[in-house]
């Protein structure tokens, strides 16, 4: 059985409009003008258990109205959605202690009061055992590197060092279902990279379902295998990642090495130059011209190596974004 | 910082205090020549000991940025951390408030106890048990009127998103309303009945009046029953407001 059941899921907003100048606002204040926005447009996906998936798509897809609805925040206009058995909106404590959202944005910790003070909130909130909780804390607090910081301000703390608290806030009751929301936003690469690596390993150890949020494309790539594509509140793609790059990119990249230690000046006939660091270049050939394009470049020149690669998963979400009313 | 900012706070609570003291100090010398003078069946002790007993009443039933607070975190979205944890949003506010009254109280007993002690010739002594008795349950009814008011228009927020002109009216009023400007039985017929059906007298004026021996046992049971109905309907209101605007909420920020 899926843990995640959403079908025809909808969240439409009414969202008032304004326009510029002091006429406007006092005319807004006798009349006003809204538009609605649809932000989920009738979205339906399964999730089973122990499943990794990312939940991907441009700012104002509707990523976040998903999550927000998945995690009972908000109420839907229409449609359907269980996690664990749970109607998310109904709000009740036995789904809301199963389940984790983070948000990378927000702080689920005070400000003001070293972590460990939140920890143990947490503790009373869940209703977790003592023995349960030092064990769980003392083992995601070494996982995460942040073991010496437990009894700092978290207001003193490093955005990588609280987003790092955030997680351990997370994931003290043992939650079936993380809802992460951009976990890994504004962090230095090596900060990005503890999150990725702890993420994995967690994950995988205790089998836990989550559905990820995220505009970076290395998080995506080091944590999913499947991946949900969310346009313009509409589900674009749901299937492996891996097939995201074939589906909607027409282009590939072709990677080549000269023997001598120029690049010949007629290159850009044979494709679109991405890079040029003489004695390489980075070309970018339509698809389905693979083939004779390589085999012109090999019959030309002294090539010393070849490489034909994918385009970066980055650049084709790029692509598919760009285009509007995308085929699904 | 914040321990500097909570004694300062603590200590400035008792300036407006001493300015009622001489405040009434001024206006009981240009009354009538009457010996002792009185206004409305209070003398000038009397005033004093109705001012710093309003004083005690207000150290329960006052917030302080419990409205703002509510309306910040549903503008910026800071409340779905209540939302998403099994937790009641008005239970945790309300043992919040509790912790932090608790604090004030801890750091606070030793000023009021010395300003007590300064003014000590113009209290009436202790009141008998069943007097004592309803004053303290009165002060529990000040506390939770206080809380549910504010509360409420905290909540408000899920409507209208900015409630300080509404904190701004009511504290306006509740200044008056609530006793702490003059003593609500000073307000003739049929304001004065109108304002004492409200719950603002809880605030201040119905613990003080307890203590100063305004009522009979009869008129206290009838005003502390009347305060717990008020109670039933505050809280009453506050539920509804949280389950309505919560369908309402956006989730604002992110």
């Amino acid at each position: 059985m899926a843990i995640i059941e959403v079908s025809q899921l909808a969240k439409h907003y009414r969202v008032y409009r304004k326009n510029a100048g002091w006429m406007a606002s006092i005319t807004g204040l006798f009349h006003r003008e809204y538009n609605t926005v649809r932000a989920v447009k009738e979205v339906g996906f399964q999730i089973e258990k122990g499943e990794m998936v990312a939940f991907l798509g441009p700012n104002g897809a509707g990523k976040t109205t998903t999550l927000k609805l998945l995690s009972g925040l908000i109420y839907p206009t229409s449609g359907t959605a269980t996690v664990l058995g749970y109607i998310p909106w109904q709000r009740s404590n036995a789904y809301r202690k199963r389940f984790s959202l983070v948000m990378g944005q927000k702080n689920q910790l005070w400000w003001d009061l070293p972590a460990q003070e939140s920890f143990i909130l947490h503790r009373e909130i869940y209703d977790i055992d003592h023995d349960v909780f030092q064990r769980r804390l003392d083992e995601l607090t070494e996982l995460l590197e942040v073991r010496q910081l437990v009894k700092q301000p978290v207001r003193e703390l490093s955005l990588g060092e609280r987003m790092r608290m955030e997680l351990i806030a997370s994931l003290l009751h043992s939650p079936e279902v993380l809802l992460l929301d951009e976990p890994t936003i504004g962090l230095d690469v090596v900060s990005q990279r503890k999150v990725q690596g702890f993420l994995r390993h967690y994950q995988s150890e205790q089998q836990m379902t989550v559905l990820l949020t995220s505009h970076y494309m290395k998080d995506v790539e080091a944590l999913c295998r499947r991946a949900i594509i969310i346009n313009e509140g509409e589900i674009k793609h749901d299937g492996p990642l891996a097939e995201i790059v074939d589906r909607f990119s027409s282009v590939k990249q072709i990677h080549l090495q000269f023997a001598g230690t120029e690049i010949p000046e007629d290159i850009d006939r044979f494709g679109k130059v991405l890079e040029k660091i003489p004695p390489r270049v980075k070309l970018e050939v339509p698809r389905q011209d693979i083939p004779k394009i390589l085999a012109a470049l090999l019959d030309r020149y002294s090539i010393e190596d070849v490489g034909v690669q994918e385009r970066p998963l980055e650049d084709a979400m790029a692509e598919l974004f760009s285009r509007k009313n995308s085929d699904k | 910082m914040y321990r500097a900012d909570f004694a300062f706070a603590t200590l400035v609570r008792f300036l407006p205090i001493v300015t009622q003291v001489f405040l009434w100090g001024a206006i009981y010398q240009t009354t009538g020549p009457r010996d002792p003078k009185q206004i409305n069946g209070y003398t000038y002790g009397d005033m004093v000991a109705y001012s710093l007993l309003v004083m005690v009443s207000r150290a329960f039933s006052s917030m302080p940025g419990l409205t703002t607070g509510i309306a910040r975190d549903v503008r910026d979205g800071a409340i779905k951390k209540f939302l998403v944890q099994p937790i009641d949003l008005l239970d945790y506010l309300f043992w919040h408030r509790v912790a932090h009254k608790l604090v004030y109280y801890a750091v606070a007993f030793f000023p009021f106890a010395f300003v007590f002690w300064l003014c000590r010739n113009y209290l009436h002594g202790w009141p008998d048990l069943t007097m004592f008795t309803g004053w303290l349950i009165s002060l529990i009814l000040a506390f939770l009127v206080g809380f549910l008011i504010e509360s409420l228009m905290g909540l408000c927020a899920f409507w209208f998103l900015e409630v300080s002109s509404l904190v701004f009216v009511y504290m306006l009023l509740s200044y008056f309303l609530s006793g702490h400007m003059l003593p609500l039985d000073w307000l003739p017929s049929p304001y004065g009945d109108v304002v004492r059906l409200l719950p603002f007298k809880y605030l201040a004026f119905v613990p003080a009046a307890i203590l100063l021996e305004k009522y009979t046992h009869q008129q206290l049971a009838v005003e502390l029953l009347q305060g717990f109905a008020w109670v039933a309907v505050l809280f009453a209101l506050n539920r509804l407001a949280l389950a309505h605007g919560i369908k309402r909420y956006s989730a604002y920020g992110g």
